[in-house]
């Protein structure tokens, strides 16, 4: 089930909140990285969380195409072109950092090795469920390395926008498109919130500047509360 | 003597048959061996099932050998790449059979594959469509479900260095899935930017022995670019 955001709210001129932007949704997740993480980040808003992690901080940030100690971005004169990642677009390796090949990258990913993994999703669920890989049964699916790491890295956290375009919660009490995997969503950082899943709903900790609860609720299909 | 080093594409291609399953590693463009890619599309042998992360990009390579319907099937994780017009076509007309498996578990399939193991249980999957109708176990409490070995008749890899009994090394991330790849096949045809001599390379820095490789060809083409 779906709801639409009631557009009294939204329509009725400018809304009294500012969404955060794709860079800072990645910023907001990037603080809550502790030192030390083993992290891989997924395709989309995921990847930019990279470049807010602060450079005192020692976070280790894995590609699932056999990188280990992925850095940023290189200059145009500094590129090695057989270094790339998830995205397919030119990484560079930090100090430490060493390649593996694909059976092995993906057993350190099933195999329960990484701290956290960073991913976009459609749509996440109360529970935990959440989908980010195809939008019906007959669409072309593309599933890459999303049920692997959703099954296999320690903590796994979304980052994605609310809503739809059109208004309609990505937060929800049942997922309707097809699953990614079922229950492994521990936390979704929004461009309206930042909310623990919670089993029954979800937990907010933090909220875009201006919103109110009430109207997090309002575009939001599972039941909120506050965090603790 | 033992040289695997042949001196035409033609060599390196011959015997491939039709219906034939065939390995293509890399991950997008980087570690794809596209000189090998194009010999069989000159070799001719036609439905085939092809393995690669990708469905092929633009109208070359992978994408080329899809658009001549010489691909039965294609079996991976990611099709939707950037610029994947030829088989999107195939697709929607219903030319072509996708299997879409993930990604971890496509490289596991052939990883078992080569080291003699039949089937494993993964917790990749479990509860999604991708698991339907296969066999679900319960260890210690939590959810698995069956995977098969997967073999191919014959893999096309990319590699940095090789020598003549076929020892190779892979340069940064196009390491990817050449090295499972080569191991999961009858038949391995490798391509490399470059032939040393035997000895030469670090015995502690070869990436895949040559037990694993049947042919290697030269080919010394310089950058890959990303697509």
């Amino acid at each position: 089930m779906t709801v639409k955001a009631k557009p009294s709210r939204l329509a009725a001129g400018k809304p009294a909140w500012k969404p955060w932007t794709r860079e800072e949704i990645a910023a907001r997740a990037a603080r809550d990285i502790p030192e030390g993480f083993y992290v891989n980040l997924g395709i989309g808003i995921p990847v930019l969380v990279a470049n807010y992690v602060p450079p005192e901080r020692e976070v280790v940030i894995q590609s699932e195409n056999g990188v280990l100690g992925m850095g940023p971005e290189p200059a145009p004169a500094e590129i090695n072109r057989w270094l790339i990642n998830a995205s397919k677009k030119y990484v560079s390796l930090v100090p430490g950092g060493s390649y593996m090949h694909h059976a092995d990258s993906f057993g350190l990913i099933r195999g329960g090795h990484l701290d956290l993994c960073v991913l976009g999703a459609f749509q996440v669920a109360a529970n935990g469920d959440f989908a980010n890989w195809s939008k019906s049964e007959t669409d072309m699916p593309s599933v890459g390395g999303a049920m692997d790491l959703a099954v296999g890295a320690k903590s796994v956290w979304l980052l994605m926008d609310h809503t739809t375009k059109d208004g309609e919660s990505k937060l929800m009490r049942r997922c309707t498109y097809p699953l990614t995997a079922i229950g492994a969503a521990k936390r979704v950082y929004t461009n309206l919130a930042v909310l623990d899943v919670a089993g029954d709903g979800f937990a907010v900790r933090e909220m875009a500047p201006g919103l109110t609860f009430e109207a997090l609720q309002d575009v939001t299909d599972a039941p909120l509360r506050t965090a603790n | 003597m033992i040289n695997k080093i042949v001196q035409s594409m033609a060599e390196a291609m011959a015997g491939i048959r039709d219906g034939a399953v065939v390995l293509i590693g890399g991950f997008g463009s980087i570690g794809q061996p596209n000189a090998l890619i194009d010999g069989l599309i000159e070799q001719g042998a036609k439905d085939l099932t092809v393995v690669a992360n990708n469905a092929g990009v633009g109208r070359v390579g992978l994408a080329r050998l899809m658009e001549l319907g010489r691909v039965r099937k294609i079996v991976c994780s990611y099709p939707r790449t950037t610029d994947p017009v030829v088989f999107e076509a195939l697709y929607r007309d219903g030319k072509i059979e996708l299997e879409v498996m993930p990604q971890g578990t496509m490289a596991e399939r052939m990883r078992a594959a080569g080291a003699g193991i039949p089937a494993f249980y993964t917790p990749t999957s479990v509860g999604t469509l991708l698991a339907k109708g296969k066999e679900l176990r319960e260890f210690s409490g939590r959810h698995y479900v069956l995977e098969q070995a997967f073999h191919g008749d014959v893999a096309l890899i990319e590699a940095w260095e090789a020598d003549r009994w076929g020892n190779l090394t892979y340069k940064s991330s196009a390491r990817n899935f050449n090295p499972v790849m080569a191991t999961a096949a009858k038949l391995t045809i490798a391509q490399a930017q470059h032939i040393v001599a035997l000895g030469e390379l670090d015995p502690e820095r070869v990436h895949t022995a040559g037990i694993f490789v049947d042919r290697v060809v030269h080919v010394p083409y310089g950058e890959p670019t990303v697509t």
